[in-house]
């Protein structure tokens, strides 16, 4: 904020002006006034279309304005105390309704062939399924080349913490509303460069290839947009959408998304993080899951109450504070603090299995969360916050579970 | 105004005091409710606004909550659209209709009254979610899924509230339906003898028009909701995937309202700009026939436009092509309109009082968001444009330097007629210039960071479009202090504080509005002037 207004200003308008020259394919040089080019021929194009239609709207403008500013001083009573009572012209009635009408048709034609290629997702090498969820992003990889039965897939978060997020507010407190109430009095706290924009495991995807991403939704719908692969799809719960890229090699780098349809409480903290890397590097990555994946789920119990309650904490911060608070206070999700649920013995078994299944609002971290990890959160949230059960549920326990 | 009825020469007495706003069934009384009311939202929307652009002044969270916030953009816009910008036109229709087409009142006043007198109540059931979920015990959330309301956020998760909105967006339907009937009925019937259509003044051909697409669209989106009551609370799955419904299938219902609605908030401004015009250019207006013919075409055109807001939800290319070649062709109609205000002012002799200031505000803003306009109707580039700031940009200046800026050339006009004095020249002028430069600061750099990526409805956001929202937030406050003289320069004309105005307020003025007193008196065209 150091720059002044006109500063900004002149720089924003000048560079829309020299926007056709401006190669600023990096989201790291953050271009903050105008379209990426991106890293794909699809977004090149779009980007190309978008220079194209920006001048002719340009032109079209400075014309009208120029009009009715010659009008104004050249027309104003004191220069032109009689005025003329056309007010009819059959030629330029037609030529105004021709003109701008023929304009279009050339604009057309380029967006369309744009388009035409942008609907073909065949004869793609790799196919990812990206789920939406509330608030993350869930990747899965279903083919690639010639393996039709890949079967990697995991969770990807928000990796700025809230720490970084929660600024103290303003001074005095002006009305600390909701979760602002946390942050009163705290230090303000440095950002990273990619604020907001890193996920805790990012989306790998191979350069030189076509990626076919098909998306859809567990919840409600989201958007999933990387701009440098050049355009948004909806991810809708009960669709399947399709989109696709190909990122050139020579182009391996972190690209970065947003979600771009509200989706609640947390939508504007749903990144997607790209990581296009060569295909080697991308084969040696994906054989790694595979064997991840395939490996049974360690199981080694915890040693003591301690060793739970730490991994219990990493795990909660990261699924489950959205939703049930920092400090178990509830929120969109019902309160852990001192509640009957989470203190009273009955409700253990229902605990892990609300946890493992899901129920109403609240999803499934089965698949998500290892025994292990939801083992130590079942103990976290049991024995935090003044809760002080004393139970410790151990991986076995979970992996029993029905 | 409230001496208006002292003006009353007929021979019943005219109810006082509170009665008299109540009960009435006079046409310019109903007006100025409908306009109080507006302003009154006007400035609620618009605190709502000031606490979006408060949190957005500085990346990170600092003021509200992500929930909070989210609850902030849904009533900002419900309050705008629904509450100021519709009732608004209401408001302006109420009293200038029956004037220019020299007509004693509305045709229907009994339902004047009650499609007014519906509104604040709608509004005080919305507008309690909110004061529910900023001061009551455990902050019950108010609406939070966006003005645009889509399933399934709105319905399996959309907080208990969501009925309050459902019943509020009944009523506020209920009452823009009578407020159209009574419109066409109105023009159809009440027309001074010799007062053809064709002679008819635009902004009642423009009212004719939008009134129709009121009567076709308002029960879509009565539909809508009503389908999200009953799948809410009934067991039915109109939208829920799960049930074997269709999510999309909302945001095609909706924006079959939706399309036509951005329309019914610009259609009124294309008349009143088409009345200022001439006024101070001194010179008739340039292709009144095309007005009206380009006026019908882009009614006609809003019905097959609806899914360019959609373009993101996948549809088949045959789809996407046909809503891509639709949206482009509205610019033809549009840009007659343009082509059209410019060439009344060529070799005009123009002055430039407020009114006209405004209105040449608006012909310049307005073109800029319609240019916008037309780059977001480029499919191919509209995936990347889509729900970011640029729409954001797009909408706020067809919308508030749009049909905004309209309504308050509108009121400087006619303000003489309504109050019997000249609206203060100071103030107005501190208004307009006021106005002018902070909307610009407020809306232009929304473009950037737009295109730049960042998304709409967002609570926080990426360090690199922190400067430009820091000067966003600026020019937000900026505006919305502004309206405060709008305010005093209104509360001046109500108190009568100002230059006497004649009967023909401005020089130029043409029209059966200006043949009668100012201020207008309680009962106007008893019996019908003759047009020639």
């Amino acid at each position: 904020m150091q720059s002044t207004l006109f500063h900004r200003a002149a720089v924003g308008l000048t560079s829309l002006m020299i926007s056709g020259m401006a190669v600023a394919s990096d989201w790291t040089e953050r271009s903050d006034h105008n379209l990426r080019p991106g890293v794909t021929g699809v977004s090149q194009e779009v980007y190309d279309l978008h220079t194209t239609i920006l001048w002719i709207v340009t032109i079209i403008g400075l014309l009208v304005f120029g009009l009715i500013l010659i009008s104004m001083i050249r027309h104003r009573r004191s220069k032109n105390p009689n005025p003329s009572t056309f007010h009819e012209n059959v030629f330029l009635e037609v030529l105004w309704t021709v003109v701008p009408f023929v304009i279009l048709i050339a604009m057309a034609v380029p967006a369309t062939r744009v388009l035409i290629e942008l609907d073909d997702s065949s004869k793609a090498e790799l196919t990812v399924k990206v789920t939406g969820h509330r608030w993350k992003w869930e990747y899965e990889y279903l083919t690639y080349e010639d393996d039709n039965n890949v079967g990697v897939s995991f969770m990807s978060n928000l990796a700025t913490p809230m720490e970084q997020i929660n600024n103290p507010v303003l001074a005095g407190g002006l009305f600390p509303y909701g979760t602002a109430q946390d942050a009163v009095g705290s230090e303000f706290p440095e950002k990273d460069k990619n604020y907001n924009l890193e996920a805790d495991k990012p989306l790998y995807l191979p350069s030189g290839q076509k990626v076919r991403f098909l998306i859809t939704s567990a919840d409600v719908i989201h958007s999933f947009w990387i701009p440098d692969l050049g355009g948004k799809k909806d991810a809708i719960p009960g669709f399947v959408n399709e989109t696709w890229a190909i990122v050139p090699e020579g182009k391996e780098g972190t690209y970065y998304g947003q979600c771009a349809e509200l989706c609640g409480k947390n939508h504007a903290f749903m990144p997607i993080e790209a990581k296009v890397v060569s295909q080697d590097e991308f084969e040696t990555w994906l054989a790694e899951r595979k064997e991840e994946a395939a490996a049974a789920p360690d199981l080694t119990p915890f040693a003591d109450l301690d060793e739970a309650m730490e991994l219990g904490e990493q795990t909660y911060a990261g699924a489950c504070a959205v939703c049930h608070g920092n400090n178990g206070q509830g929120g969109v999700g019902l309160p852990f603090a001192g509640s009957d649920f989470a203190t009273n013995e009955e409700h253990l078994e229902e605990h892990i299995d609300v946890l493992i299944n899901g129920r109403a609002a609240m999803p499934a971290f089965g698949a998500q969360l290892s025994p292990r990890e939801i083992a130590a959160v079942v103990t976290y949230e049991r024995n935090a916050w003044g809760n002080d059960t004393g139970d410790l549920i151990q991986p076995q326990d979970v992996q029993d579970h029905e | 105004m409230s001496t208006a009825a002292a003006h009353d020469d007929h021979h019943h007495h005219a109810p006082t005091g509170l009665k008299r706003w109540l009960f009435s069934t006079n046409h310019k009384d109903i007006g100025t409710l409908y306009l109080w009311f507006s302003f009154a939202m006007f400035m609620t929307g618009g605190l709502l606004a000031m606490v979006i652009r408060t949190e957005l002044l500085e990346p990170g969270m600092q003021f509200v909550d992500p929930e909070f916030f989210n609850q902030m953009t849904t009533v900002h816009g419900l309050a705008m659209v629904f509450g100021a910008v519709m009732p608004g036109f209401v408001g302006l229709a109420n009293w200038m209709i029956p004037l220019m087409i020299g007509a004693p009142d509305m045709a229907l006043p009994r339902m004047n009254n009650w499609s007014f007198w519906i509104l604040p109540f709608a509004f005080l059931i919305l507008l309690s979610s909110v004061f529910m979920s900023a001061f009551g015990a455990g902050n019950p959330a108010a609406p939070n899924f966006g003005w645009t309301f889509y399933a399934p956020l709105s319905t399996e998760y959309g907080p208990a509230s969501t009925d309050l909105f459902i019943l509020s967006v009944h009523m506020m339907g209920i009452s823009s339906i009578m407020g159209a009937i009574n419109v066409i009925v109105t023009v159809f019937n009440l027309r001074a003898p010799g007062m053809t259509l064709m002679k008819m003044p635009l902004f009642v051909w423009t009212w004719l028009i939008t009134a129709f697409l009121l009567i076709a669209v308002m029960p879509v989106l009565a539909g809508a909701v009503t389908m999200m009551l009953t799948d809410r609370h009934f067991g039915t799955s109109f939208f829920n995937a799960a049930g074997g419904g269709d999510p999309v299938l909302f945001q095609h219902v909706f924006w079959f309202f939706g399309h036509p609605e951005v329309y019914i908030m610009i259609l009124p401004a294309f008349g009143i700009v088409s009345a200022i015009i001439p006024t101070f250019a001194r010179k008739p207006l340039f292709g009144y026939a095309s007005m009206v013919y380009a006026t019908a075409s882009i009614a006609l055109l809003s019905f097959v436009v609806w899914a360019h807001h959609m373009f993101t939800v996948g549809m088949p290319l045959a789809g996407t092509l046909f809503f891509m070649y639709m949206t482009m062709l509205i610019s033809v109609p549009t840009g007659v309109k343009v082509f059209n205000w410019v060439a009344t002012m060529w070799r005009g002799s123009m002055t430039f009082e407020l009114p006209m200031k405004w209105a040449i505000a608006f012909v310049i803003l307005f073109t800029c968001g319609g240019l916008s306009g037309l780059m977001l109707a480029i499919t191919p580039v509209d995936f990347q444009y889509h729900d970011t700031y640029f729409v954001v940009a797009h909408f706020h200046y067809v919308l508030v330097s749009g049909a905004v800026f309209s309504m308050f050339a509108a009121a400087y006009y006619w303000l003489p007629k309504w109050s019997g004095v000249m609206p203060n020249k100071l103030l107005g002028e501190l208004h307009f210039w006021s106005s002018l430069i902070s909307v610009n600061l407020l809306f232009f750099p929304m473009h950037f960071v737009g295109l730049a990526g960042m998304p709409r409805r967002y609570a926080d956001y990426a360090l690199q479009f922190a400067d430009y929202n820091f000067w966003i937030s600026i020019g937000g406050f900026w505006f919305g202090l502004s309206q405060l003289l709008f305010l005093a320069v209104c509360v001046l004309c109500a108190m009568k504080k100002g230059e006497k105005a004649p009967a023909r307020s401005w020089e130029g003025a043409e029209g059966l509005e200006w043949e009668v007193p100012s201020p207008a008196p309680f009962h106007t065209y008893d019996t019908p002037p003759v047009v020639k």
